[in-house]
Formats: structure tokens, sequence, C-alpha cells
């Protein structure tokens, strides 16, 4: 799975917590859809409003710490959100994106160097590219890679399990 | 090389002989436990997304209504309908009402040597049993319920040597609540966190619960305890028997390991908005607070009431504060109630709730407004988590939080 595309980035910072992705007063909401609008209410409430298909998501450490709840990962993607690079993710964070075929970089130097509004280019287990300079990004693992290349946990288990 | 606590369940789940922090590892789990926060994701990606829905097992399923109990909106109810008709449809032990999940789970069915998933970070709690417990989302559950296994990275380990004893007035809560904030939010990210050493012994049950809880917060996989006496009378009280009790071999390799001297443990408040952000309760001291909560399955068990009830007894809450007590279960439930706790409790002016995940997880009951201040012994103190996003929670012991429903103001016992 290599591709390359570029998008315009949001920074937030440490510790963004499952509840303020997607705070618990609307969870009760019908769908993931109702619920977009509310993504990181807490802390930006006209955030959700602002992020446009393709955008890129860059973050200080331990992004998605918290609950185990899926809508978070779930409400990112439906923003459009193409990547969420980040210095580093919670671990149920992590499977739950993986798991619904959101991509997730980690990367220990962007979040210094890009300010809200830049153009980062991203190449799939190789680089991220910003101002010319280049950040080198690790290859996710075999199993993980068949989960994205499948677009989730589900597709993958039907495409491999026959289920 | 030897192995350490988690690498030898991995192994065990994964029928194998050695396994090594850094394998991914595909294994077959002995639980899997799911509540309403999320089972209602899990049954409609069961039904519409599966080209031939079964379970592998149900025996191992347990299903658990607690977040929202009881319900509070035709839409909760709804979820919690679809959770019940589906659990009847395929025989899945299914409880409401009966408490908190987790606290459920260890009174009734976690055995030592298990390997378990959760669809709830807080699962790390079984480890107070020697299992490995371990929080997932409804894509993972439902992957584990069809096949019957999972895929796990092999963590690494942080051993925390305890020894000596938490002085009078000081309290497990206070002692996890030190550790996360030595070693961070994200300190044990991806790593399990085991405990061990002369000091674990000296922890009861509900302390080893309450430390193993809270892990998750420093980031942790899983949280794990050798199973000793303590586990053991546990255990055989409540007619169970192990599945296998493992211990980390003295050669096994760990990430770190810290040296805990559980006498020099003081009484400690995590203030908003992280769990890591903690101070001496003494430079908390005035705090106003609107709300106290003496509840969760981080600190709602018969010994936090006890505490919480020693310290409120021949007193009154503060005629401004709302004081919440909610056992974490019906067994601790009626265990107050024998014990004429929940009188004190009503005595001194608390509102004494049903068992469940009430104002911690920031629905169901007791949520704060804005601008308003919580005290509480439950899980998180996150913007927003308890209510309004413009509100605080600060973490504490059931003794500081009741405490501090005395005062109207953040307390320790000690200074009432």
């Amino acid at each position: 799975m290599n591709e390359t595309f570029s998008g315009k980035v949001w920074v937030l910072g440490d510790d963004i917590d499952t509840d303020i992705i997607i705070p618990t007063e609307y969870l009760a909401l019908k769908s993931v859809e109702d619920m977009k609008p509310y993504a990181f209410s807490p802390l930006r409430p006209e955030l959700a409003g602002q992020i446009a298909p393709g955008d890129i998501i860059v973050a200080g450490k331990n992004f998605g710490c918290g609950s185990s709840r899926e809508q978070a990962p779930e409400i990112i993607k439906a923003l459009g959100v193409r990547c969420v690079v980040a210095r580093s993710f919670a671990r149920i964070f992590f499977r739950n994106a993986i798991n619904n075929g959101l991509l997730l970089i980690e990367n220990a130097d962007l979040h210094d160097a890009v300010a809200e509004g830049d153009t980062v280019q991203v190449e799939t287990n190789r680089q991220i590219t910003h101002n010319g300079r280049s950040y080198p990004i690790a290859s996710l693992p075999a199993n993980l890679v068949e989960i994205l290349e499948a677009g989730g946990l589900v597709k993958a288990m039907r495409k491999r399990n026959g289920l | 090389m030897g192995m350490t606590m988690a690498e030898k369940i991995i192994a065990c789940a994964a029928g194998v002989d050695t396994v090594r922090a850094g394998d991914i590892q595909t294994v077959t789990l002995d639980r899997l436990m799911s509540n309403d926060g999320t089972t209602h994701l899990t049954i409609d990606m069961y039904n519409n997304d599966l080209k031939h829905p079964h379970i592998q097992d149900v025996e191992k399923l347990v299903w658990i209504v607690d977040h929202n109990m009881p319900c509070d909106s035709p839409k909760t109810a709804g979820t919690h309908k679809k959770m019940r008709d589906f659990a009847r449809e395929h025989g899945i032990t299914f409880y409401e009402g009966e408490g908190v999940c987790h606290q459920v789970m260890l009174e009734k069915h976690v055995r030592p040597g298990e390997l378990i998933f959760g669809a709830d970070s807080h699962t790390c709690a079984y480890g107070a049993l020697g299992a490995f417990g371990t929080g997932v989302g409804c894509t993972d559950y439902l992957y584990a319920m069809v096949t019957g296994t999972s895929w796990l990275l092999v963590p690494e380990t942080i051993r925390f040597n305890l020894t000596g004893k938490l002085p009078e007035g000081v309290y497990a809560r206070d002692l996890i609540l030190t550790v996360i904030g030595r070693i961070g939010a994200n300190g044990a990210n991806y790593m399990a966190m085991e405990f061990a050493g002369e000091g674990l012994h000296g922890l009861t049950m509900s302390d080893r619960i309450s430390v193993c809880n809270l892990c998750v917060e420093a980031g942790a996989k899983t949280a794990l305890m050798e199973v000793d006496d303590v586990a053991m009378d546990y255990l055989k009280a409540r007619g169970r028997e192990p599945k296998a009790c493992f211990a980390s071999d003295p050669d096994a390799r760990f990430a770190a390991v810290y040296d805990i001297d559980l006498s020099e443990i003081r009484p400690i408040v995590a203030k908003p908005h992280f769990v890591d952000n903690v101070v001496p309760a003494s430079e908390c001291l005035g705090v106003k607070i609107d709300e106290a909560f003496l509840g969760s399955c981080n600190n709602g068990r018969i010994e936090d009431l006890r505490v919480g009830a020693s310290v409120i007894k021949g007193r009154k809450v503060a005629p401004e504060v709302r004081f919440l007590v909610v056992p974490a279960s019906r067994e601790v439930y009626q265990q107050a109630m024998a014990e004429g706790i929940l009188d004190t409790f009503m005595e001194a002016g608390a509102i004494v709730m049903n068992p469940n995940c009430s104002v911690c997880w920031g629905s169901c009951q007791g949520v704060i407004g804005e601008g308003e201040t919580l005290i509480s012994t439950g899980t998180r103190n996150f913007k927003g988590r308890a209510g309004h996003r413009d509100s605080f929670v600060y973490l504490a012991s059931s003794a500081t939080v009741t405490a501090s429903a005395v005062r109207g103001e953040i307390t320790t016992a000690d200074l009432l």
C-alpha cells in the first residue's frame, strides 16, 4: 500500500482524549453523521465545521487517550480527515482507527515544525514532506496494512475468513 | 532469558512455548465482556456487515448494562432493548442493574491466567486477579466474538516493586495516582504494568482492583499482579478456580523497574483536565466544589464506602453540595445496607444511587453544569468528561472526596 497525497493541516496539542474527540453527551445520537458536528467541541467547537475532506490532523503525544469508544476514529474518518499524524497514539484508539480504515502515522518531529493551514505531502510507508524538509515514517506491520487496504477489520475479515 | 507474566499469559493463549515483547501473536480469548457503551454498534455490524454471522463460543460472552442504568432516554432504552433481545436470542450471559461491568466481572467471572477482551478501556482491572484484561473497540470485539481469536502485540512490561505499607488515611487510589503522575499519561503506552514485591501482599483485593483499573490512564495495555493468598481467598469465596497462575521469571526482561515504598505515599489529587496532573492534596485545599462523587469501578467497593462512612458519620454534607454515593455492584450495595453504611450516608444528606457508571462517564445521572466543580473517585477528569465542557473534575480517594463533601471545598479527612 503505497500512496502519495497532500493535505491542509490542522494542529492539535498533546493528550487529545476521546471525550474531546466526541463528548459522552453526543454518543446517544443516532449516527456518526449526527455526531460529526460535535467532534473536538470541548476544545474547539468550530473545528468540525472547518475541517474539509482530505485535510490532515497533526497532533502531539498520546492522541486518542481515554475511552474505547469507537465513535472517536469513526467521526474523524467521517469528517473526511485523510490521516492523523501524531507523536504517539494511545493503543486502544490506534487499534480502533486501523480497524475502521483510518490511517495513523507516528512522527516525533513534524508537530513542532508545522503551522495550522500549512500543506504537507504524505508518501505512505516512506516520508512526510513539509516546506522542503522530509520526515521519515515507519512502515506498518503487514497484518495492519491488510486491514487498512481492505477498508477496515470487518471488510478484511470478510475477505480473509469469508465471514 | 525468562518471560514476564504478560508474555506467559499470551504464550498460553497463543498455544506456543515462548513469546517476546514486540512479537505479534494470534491469541484465543478466554472471555469477552461488553457493555451498553458500544454493544449496539457490535450488534449492528454483526447483523449488517457479515456474510455468515455466528458466535464462536457463546459461553465466553458476558454483556453488562451499566453505563446508562437505568436508561435515561428513549434512545438509550432502544440501545438497551437491542442488547437485551440479542443476548436472549443467542443465550449470552447478560446483566442489567447488577453493577459496573468490571466489578461484576471480578465478582463473578474473571479467573487468573485468562486473556480477556473488554469493550471498555478499564478492562485492565482484571490484573488484580492475575488475568490479562485489555480494552478494545467494538470492531475488535466483533472479530473476537465471531472467531474466538484476535491479534496482539506482545507488550513490554514496566515493573513496580512495592515495599512497606500505606500510612493510615492513605489509600490505593493515592498510590496509583502517584504512579500515573510519575510516569505520565502515556508513560506505559502499549505496555503492561506489573505490580509485585512484599508490599503487594498487604494490599486488599479492593486496593488491587483500584490500582490495576486505573493503569489505562498511563496508557497501559494491561495491568498484572501475581496471584497470592489474598487473591486465592477472593476467588475461592466465590467458588472459582484459576485457569493458571503465572508470575514473571527472575530473569525476565523489563522495560523499566520502579521501587515504590508505600509508606511514602500521601493523599493525592489529580487536577483538571488530566489524570497525570497530580499534586499533594494539601495543594488543593480550599477549592470550592459543587458536587462530590463516591463510586465507579475504580472506587465504589465496600471498602471505599466504609472509608467514606467513617469520615461522614455524625457530620453533614455541606448545604451547597450534592454528594452522590454509588455502590459499584448489587453485592456491594447489599453489604453496605447490611452494615448500616447507606443509612450513615443518607442521614448525612448524601444521595445514594443504584449501581452504575454514573457521573464518572458524564451521562446517566449527576452530570455537572457550566462552571461547576466535581471532586470524584471516578476514573477520569478530562475536559467535559463529567458534563459541560466548561466544568472541572478533581480526582481523589474516597476519604478526600467525602471530607470535601462535608466541607464544601477540597480538604482531607484529617483536617475535618
